[in-house]
């Protein structure tokens, strides 16, 4: 059974989004550990790309950021290792294919597997390109998660069947960001979802408040926080840790 | 050439975010369905006829071919179309498959804005929606052009991400897309993207190649010898060579921008400095560095300026059955200024690229041999780009 499943066992899960390096490796690190301990029971790390297609301007500017203060595939690695001394959190991480692909694709996640990463989730992988690393991933046992979106419509069970760690349901059409209002049926979408596999689902994109994320968990298994997690670490530089860290118990305390 | 989810070789593809994949499927049932309908074919005809200006001519290059006395030149004459480029013939297929899909809005990227004022045409022609979206640098050096589509109705959005030119375009009009799906479709400009683009793109420029084929035939009783095209995605480079793939002894030769030098980082040339990547919705080569993170590539040329190559050039140059080389800046430049002199033509700066390798080709070949170059576009949008290059600044 995948790590990733320990992060369903604490009630509803509250996933965190962390774009590494963001403003540097050091305070990512202590962003990642203020997050755990405050109760996120799933990390989900950035390895930033020049041209990440699918991100709202928030975390276009944290893959910025990243890559202007020197963040490598190399060094987001020598990163986890060092988190993993510390915690043993379910992690995985968040990147384009292009970063999976040039690395060599079986070089990065026999590296995953190494370093005690559980899982990777590919924005522009969808289900009829998952061959591209499923039997590597297979091999040294990292989950591909697959995300589901609002206009999936008759995708949704073939992506479900074939799930993977946990399944990550998008809110709303467009990017990531925060929105005032999420208008998707969610429920529907769960629905067919839970018909067609035991696999948790949780919720992201435009997740920014404790109402919304319980709103958001109380349909599913979990949600998922990127952008307001990312804008605090834009205010706050260096410092973000701790605030990360009060934003993190506030939106799990929503979710118990 | 296409097989199942649009390979090309190993390149093409699929990928995308999955809010995107329902698009895609739609747009590729919806293709497959009309491409072979009398009905659609000779609405398209017509706009290709009547309102493009179609077919564009077949011209040699008499003072041309003696002056540099070697192979006979003609020239594929596609900056004569409406809206003085190539880019007409794809934007005239895509929108009108829309209009047949149902969709009322049109949203496209630009690099020169050639592509842009196509599709702000095209909306203007057929009553739908347009907005482009442009690299702010991009705006600066074609601010004509910016002007032309706002005058034609559509909305210029000038994006500042990244280096502001036209990957960043691409990025940009990918999510507006995946934001507004049901009412948009994303009028894409090159043989590039996720499958069925680079395919649908290719079918609707391929009347490049059938009209040069006919043309050839009917001029000089054979086909050329080489065909000559710039490649930026590549659009108009496989419109040149796509009725000429299975005509071996035809050398398909496609000209990329070398910008300052591919011994540079001020290039664009993907496949002299790229390696094979996936980005944009398609496998392909693309200029990156070790970590796949996309290199800011440049060209004098907006419409060159671009990373990446459309999947089917990638899968061409695998298999050897296309060249493509690379044509610096000031190669360029001088090419502009010859064609300009020596035939009264004033070629886009993208279409000199093709001109330049013409005129180091031409001379070691036998005046028995024929080359044709395709004229992606013409030359009135670069003028004051060349002269600020020659270091005169003119006023637009």
């Amino acid at each position: 059974m995948s790590n990733i499943s320990k992060a369903f066992e604490n009630g509803k899960a509250f996933i965190a989004f962390i774009t590494c390096g963001d403003p540097d490796i050091e305070t990512t690190k202590a962003v990642v550990k203020a997050a755990v301990d405050n109760g996120a029971d799933l990390i989900e790390l950035g390895i930033p790309f020049s041209d990440p297609t699918a991100e709202g301007p928030v975390i276009q500017g944290a893959n910025l950021r990243a890559l202007s203060g020197g963040i490598t595939t190399d060094k987001v690695f020598v990163l986890v290792k060092e988190l993993r001394k510390d915690i043993d959190t379910p992690m995985v991480f968040m990147t384009y294919a292009n970063v999976v692909f040039s690395y060599g694709a079986e070089a990065f996640i026999k590296t995953c597997r190494e370093i005690g990463i559980d899982g990777m989730i590919i924005p522009d992988l969808p289900f009829e390109e998952k061959e591209e690393f499923s039997g590597l991933c297979h091999q040294y046992d990292v989950a591909l998660v697959s995300l589901i979106a609002p206009t999936s419509e008759n995708r949704i069970a073939m992506i479900a069947k074939e799930a993977e760690g946990f399944l990550y349901i998008v809110s709303s059409l467009g990017v990531t960001g925060m929105r005032s209002e999420i208008k998707t049926d969610l429920a529907s979408i769960v629905k067919v979802v839970r018909e067609n596999t035991d696999i948790p689902c949780a919720i992201g994109f435009g997740i920014s408040t404790p109402e919304q994320a319980k709103k958001m968990a109380d349909i599913s298994d979990g949600a998922i926080v990127g952008s307001a997690i990312i804008k605090l670490i834009e205010k706050h530089g260096k410092d973000a840790p701790r605030y990360v860290g009060e934003y993190v118990k506030c939106m799990k305390d929503a979710l118990r | 050439m296409t097989n199942q989810n649009g390979r090309f070789g190993i390149h093409g593809g699929q990928y995308i975010p999955e809010t995107l994949m329902n698009a895609v499927i739609e747009l590729e049932e919806a293709y497959n369905h009309y491409k072979n309908d009398s009905e659609f074919n000779k609405e398209l005809t017509e706009l290709f006829n009547e309102y493009a200006g179609r077919p564009s001519r077949l011209y040699y290059a008499e003072k041309m071919t003696k002056d540099l006395g070697g192979a006979k030149i003609y020239l594929k004459r596609e900056d004569l179309n409406h809206t003085g480029a190539h880019k007409i013939n794809n934007v005239l297929g895509q929108a009108l498959l829309a209009k047949k899909m149902g969709k009322t809005r049109l949203i496209a990227e630009t690099g020169a804005g050639q592509h842009g004022v196509a599709t702000a045409t095209a909306a203007a022609l057929m009553g739908m929606e347009c907005v482009v979206f442009m690299g702010e640098e991009d705006t600066k050096r074609q601010a004509l052009n910016v002007y032309r589509m706002r005058l034609l109705g559509a909305d210029v959005i000038p994006v500042k991400t990244g280096t502001a030119t036209l990957k960043d375009a691409v990025s940009e009009a990918m999510r507006e897309w995946t934001s507004r799906i049901a009412d948009t479709h994303y009028c894409l400009g090159s043989v590039m993207g996720p499958h069925p683009f680079p395919t649908i793109v290719r079918d609707f420029q391929a009347v490049i190649s059938k009209e040069t084929k006919e043309q050839m035939l009917e001029k000089e009783g054979r086909l050329p010898d080489a065909v000559i095209a710039c490649v930026g995605g590549g659009s108009n480079a496989i419109g040149s060579f796509y009725h000429f793939i299975e005509d071996k002894d035809v050398r398909l030769i496609g000209c990329e921008a070398a910008g300052r030098g591919v011994d540079t980082f001020e290039t664009a040339a993907t496949i002299a400095t790229g390696k094979v990547g996936i980005f944009h919705g398609m496998k392909s080569y693309f200029c990156q560095d070790k970590f796949g993170q996309i290199a800011p590539v440049y060209s004098i040329s907006a419409g060159l300026d671009y990373p990446g190559i459309g999947p089917e050039h990638a899968y061409l140059h695998d298999i050897g059955r296309a060249e493509y080389v690379s044509i610096t800046d000031e190669e360029a430049v001088n090419a502009f200024e010859y064609l300009a002199k020596t035939e009264g033509i004033i070629p886009a700066i993208e279409s000199a690229h093709a001109v330049a390798y013409a005129m180091k080709l031409a001379p070691t070949l036998s005046s028995d041999k024929i080359i044709a170059i395709t004229i992606s576009g013409r030359g009135d949008k670069d003028c004051a780009a060349i002269a600020r290059y020659r270091g005169e600044d003119i006023h637009e």
